[in-house]
């Protein structure tokens, strides 16, 4: 790993100014992709600045309809929240499946959005539940935000300070982990609103996490197991890989779908 | 260069580091603690397993300069004199290990589990949680029952 400066900001303004001043600086979460990633030598950033200092950049807050997560919070601070729980059980679940345990005490829910790996599990929660993104600039929807592999609508130098999960009726998460890294082969994240809304968003299939349309109509006609397992979803655009073809992450869409349906409360 | 400053097993340690020198390699090569291990290049075996601030934390994926001012330990501040900690004592009563290499993070990672989840931690807990952590060589069947063994000695 070739070496940097480091910097560790108490602001968010702060540290937006270091990036500037930087060559080819880096923000730094949990560091559990940044490190890893500088380790195999695919990244070498001039300056990595560590946004863990910087006061009240993580924890969780509830209102009546909203869950905000702000971005240092860790996985395990998501997966173990009494809060969450009572509210979004699926998405306290959904955090506890990611990684192990170490990987959950440092991983934060703003470099995982940010870093928007084909695998990881966050941007289907994001999808699955309409979530907004907000950043030291701007609020942005989470449908306009993955727009591919490893690539957001966020612009340079930007910070992600919260996610913003509206509480819905009915969520569930299906995850068929890769079982070397733990990340997602397909993972699928449902909700439905008080108003019978379905979203249906689906990671680990295709270069970005996306929305399966089909299933979502199919589950407004008739909310059913059955219903969102019958949705035959087309294998072209899907990751082949060594771990699945993309006939094998299709079926599974449709089949994580339909057990989402099942366990969804 | 910086000097970092950090609390090692109880003991107030420092040194001249590079911003990119690992926790894990300030741990071996400049404490000459070599219990903490290396067993992969991406953060996925759990060999160099220590806590830092009471967590278990992977120190092979972790900043040196980021732990100033923490409080860390390793698998040599486990036991208390020639007492072994009931999880080392426990992994030794219950051969949950062969050749060793993934012990000092299985052992840090089992501790991590027991105060997390308490004495009575169920078996499917501990495979669940352990799941950060490869061993080459047991199998896992004696390793799970050494740590279901050490939680309710602690
Ligand atoms: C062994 C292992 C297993 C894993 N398994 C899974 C899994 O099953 N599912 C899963 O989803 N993930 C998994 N991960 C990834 C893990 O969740 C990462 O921690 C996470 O994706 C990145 O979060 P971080 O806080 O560590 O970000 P970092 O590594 O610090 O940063 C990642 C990127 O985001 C940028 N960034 C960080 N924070 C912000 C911010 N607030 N605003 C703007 N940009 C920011 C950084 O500049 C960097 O480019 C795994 C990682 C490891 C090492
Ligand atoms: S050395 Fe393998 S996870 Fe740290
Ligand atoms: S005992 Fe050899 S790797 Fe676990």
């Amino acid at each position: 790993m070739e070496n940097f400066n480091y910097h560790r900001p108490a602001t968010v303004l702060a540290a937006a100014a270091m990036l500037k001043k930087s060559k080819d600086g880096k923000y730094m979460g949990g560091g559990h992709t940044l490190l890893p990633t500088m380790k195999q030598g695919l990244a070498s950033p001039t300056d990595i600045i560590d946004l863990t200092a910087i006061k009240n950049f993580g924890g969780i807050k509830l209102s009546k309809t909203m869950v905000t997560i702000k971005a240092g919070t860790t996985h395990m601070e998501v997966a173990t929240s009494k809060e969450i729980k009572k509210a979004i059980p699926a998405l306290a679940e959904m955090a506890g499946k990611i990684g192990g345990v170490h990987v959950r005490h440092k991983g934060t829910i703003g470099g995982s959005i940010a870093n928007a790996d084909p695998a990881a599990d966050y941007p289907s929660a994001c999808l699955g539940l309409g979530a907004t993104i907000e950043t030291n600039k701007r609020k942005i929807e989470a449908d306009k935000f993955f727009t591919g592999m490893f690539e957001t609508a966020l612009k340079a130098g930007e910070i992600i300070t919260a996610v913003h999960f509206p509480i819905p009726k009915k969520s569930a998460h299906q995850k068929f982990p890769n079982p070397a890294s733990r990340y997602a082969l397909t993972g699928v994240f449902l909700s439905q609103d008080a108003k019978g809304k379905v979203r249906v968003g689906v990671t680990g299939a295709a270069a970005s996490a996306f929305r399966a349309t089909d299933i979502e109509a199919a589950l407004a006609k008739d909310f059913s197991a059955k219903s969102a397992s019958s949705v035959k979803i087309a294998a072209k655009g899907l990751m082949s890989d060594m771990h699945a073809t993309a006939a094998y992450r299709a079926h599974l869409v449709s089949v994580l779908a339909g057990r989402a349906v099942a366990a969804a409360k | 260069m910086s000097v970092v400053k950090m609390k090692l097993n109880g003991k107030a340690v420092s040194g001249d580091v590079e911003a990119r020198t690992l926790l894990v390699d300030f741990i071996r090569q400049y404490q000459g603690m070599t219990g903490t291990h290396v067993g992969c290049d991406t953060s996925q075996c759990g060999a160099c397993v220590v806590h830092v601030n009471g967590k278990a934390i992977k120190s092979c994926t972790t900043l040196a300069v980021a732990c100033e001012g923490a409080e860390v330990t390793t698998v040599e501040g486990l036991a208390k004199g020639g007492d072994l900690h009931a999880m080392q004592a426990a992994f030794k009563e219950h051969h949950g290990l062969q050749c060793g290499f993934c012990t000092p993070g299985m052992i840090m990672s089992a501790i991590d589990i027991v105060k997390r989840n308490g004495k009575n931690v169920s078996e499917d807990v501990i495979r669940r949680e352990l799941s950060g952590n490869i061993c080459r060589c047991t199998g896992y069947h004696n390793i799970v029952k050494a740590v279901q063994a050490g939680a309710a000695n602690m």
